[in-house]
């Protein structure tokens, strides 16, 4: 047997700008395991609800993930909805619906490029990112910022899109979903990325279900669940059906997520179609009282968020559970086994988010 | 990729100039609707502090007497709110952000009447 070795990876890392510390139990090149330590940016957003009353505290969740930053304000806000019983006007759930789209485009696309880049695929991370930018302009034009969106609110959404822009967007995007695909194809028919990545970082379907993985991670590995089969914000009206791979590697994960880009465009396309005129929000008086558990399905995978409030306009507890940090013992998992050289490939298939897992 | 599609990607990429913006000799158009600096219209101000309560960061601050409108830019968050509950309209957000400055001051505007 070889000696071992322990080689310490992150929380700064050349390939990963997420702040994760690993270390890496190592015997020659193999790992034979991961022990991982988080908390570097804890932020205590959660406890900030003692402070902000419950409608401010719609930009705070904003601002737990700057990627799916809307999808955090949309799930607060719907969690505090189904407390209050309000009632979510037509147009304003298929808005919603449509900024959670753009979001998981644009997210996916980050990843692609960050993906590509880890194994020096530079060109992709540079075609990717400038794809990436066409879509944060539509999120600036039709929300008023790239990054916060600011325009989830309690009780419906605080802009409207006109109907003369929606056509000019829905030009553009059909535009976009064409260069998506021809970029998407490059890289999933790429000799070299093929290499890299089948059978690398294999995670079973048992496994992922019995270490709780969600998301792409989940689908990958043949596990059709999906939150947004549970039909919230108008995903029952559109026809929604989850993309699953069967094979459990990188390769399997990286397909799930190319095929949901693809899959979004299509959404937003039938969204715009079945869209009616009608108010975008109704007003919420009170406040709310009682507890709530709310699920959604954001790019990287479900997240939840657990309210409990006391009648006061302040909650008593807000908790969230956000996917990177569910997909953390699965990826302990899928590390195990593999090649140094192919860590930073495996860790970014889970396509981690460690600031909105520490919160 | 195939040689034909390699020889076509190139040639587009001759003749089509570069995707970024030449900033800053091209200025940059923001969208309509951007959430930039927050403005003050302050002849319709009524000094009635509604913004000064709801604003999530507590950059506003407003004083009745003297009467006076008072904006931390560096707490401002650009989230529209203040504009959405001014009773007299008289918000609003520019497009453009607030210049980049060293040090943390306040932007005042005050409405004493001309001695
Ligand atoms: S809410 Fe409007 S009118 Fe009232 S103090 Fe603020 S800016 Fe002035
Ligand atoms: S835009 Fe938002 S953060 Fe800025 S002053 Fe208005 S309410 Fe406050």
């Amino acid at each position: 047997m070889s000696e071992r070795t322990i080689i310490p990876f992150g929380p700064q890392h050349p390939v990963l700008p997420e702040p994760i510390h690993l270390d890496l139990v190592v015997e020659d090149e193999k790992v034979i395991e991961a022990i991982p330590s988080i908390g570097f940016i804890h932020r205590g957003l959660e406890r900030l609800v003692e402070k902000k009353d419950y409608v401010d505290y719609v930009y705070v969740a904003e601002r737990i993930c700057g990627i799916c930053s809307f999808i955090h304000g949309l799930t607060y806000c719907m969690a505090i909805e189904e407390l209050m019983k309000v009632q979510v006007p037509d147009r304003a759930q298929y808005l919603r619906l449509i900024w959670s789209e753009l979001s998981r485009i644009h997210s996916h696309l980050l990843w692609l490029g960050l993906t590509a880049d880890s194994f020096g695929f530079e060109s992709m991370f540079m075609q990717s990112w400038r794809l990436r930018e066409y879509i944060l302009d539509i999120i600036e034009e039709t929300t008023g910022g790239r990054v916060i969106f600011g325009s989830a609110k309690i009780g419906g959404v605080r802009r409207d899109i006109p109907l003369a822009k929606m056509d000019e967007i829905m030009k553009k995007m059909r535009v976009y979903r064409k260069d998506v695909a021809a970029l998407c194809e490059q890289f999933m028919k790429d000799q070299t990325v093929k290499h890299r990545m089948r059978g690398v970082g294999l995670l079973s379907r048992e496994d992922a279900i019995s270490l709780g993985a969600v998301g792409p991670m989940l689908r990958g590995s043949g596990v059709a669940q999906d939150i947004r089969m549970t039909g919230y914000s108008g995903y029952d009206r559109i026809g929604f059906t989850p993309i699953t791979e069967t094979a459990g590697d990188c390769y399997a994960r990286c397909m799930v997520r190319v095929r949901e880009m693809d899959a979004s465009f299509q959404m937003i396309e039938r969204c715009v179609e079945q869209m009616t005129d009608g108010p975008i929000e109704v007003k919420v008086t009170g406040n709310p009282n009682g507890e709530f558990f709310m699920r959604s399905e954001q790019p990287r995978g479900e997240a939840i968020y657990y309210a409990k409030a006391n009648g006061t306009k302040f909650l008593s507890r807000l908790r969230v559970r956000t996917p990177t940090f569910a997909n953390i013992p699965p990826l302990l998992t899928a590390l195990a086994g593999c090649q140094l050289a192919d860590v930073p490939v495996i860790v970014l298939t889970i396509d981690p988010c460690i600031s909105c897992a520490e919160r | 990729m195939s040689l034909m599609g390699f020889a076509k990607v190139v040639l587009k990429n001759l003749f089509t100039g570069p995707v970024t913006e030449k900033y800053p000799f091209v200025p940059k158009v923001y969208p309509q609707g951007a959430r930039g600096s927050v403005n003050i219209e302050l002849a319709k101000c009524i000094f009635c502090g509604i913004c000064q309560k709801k604003c999530p960061t507590a950059a506003i601050v407003v004083t009745k007497e003297p009467k006076a409108w008072e904006i931390d830019r560096l707490r401002c968050i650009s989230c529209n709110y203040c504009v959405e509950v001014c009773p007299k309209k008289c918000l609003a957000l520019d497009t453009k952000y607030a210049p980049v400055t060293i040090t943390r001051t306040t932007d005042k505007f005050s409405a004493q009447p001309v001695a």
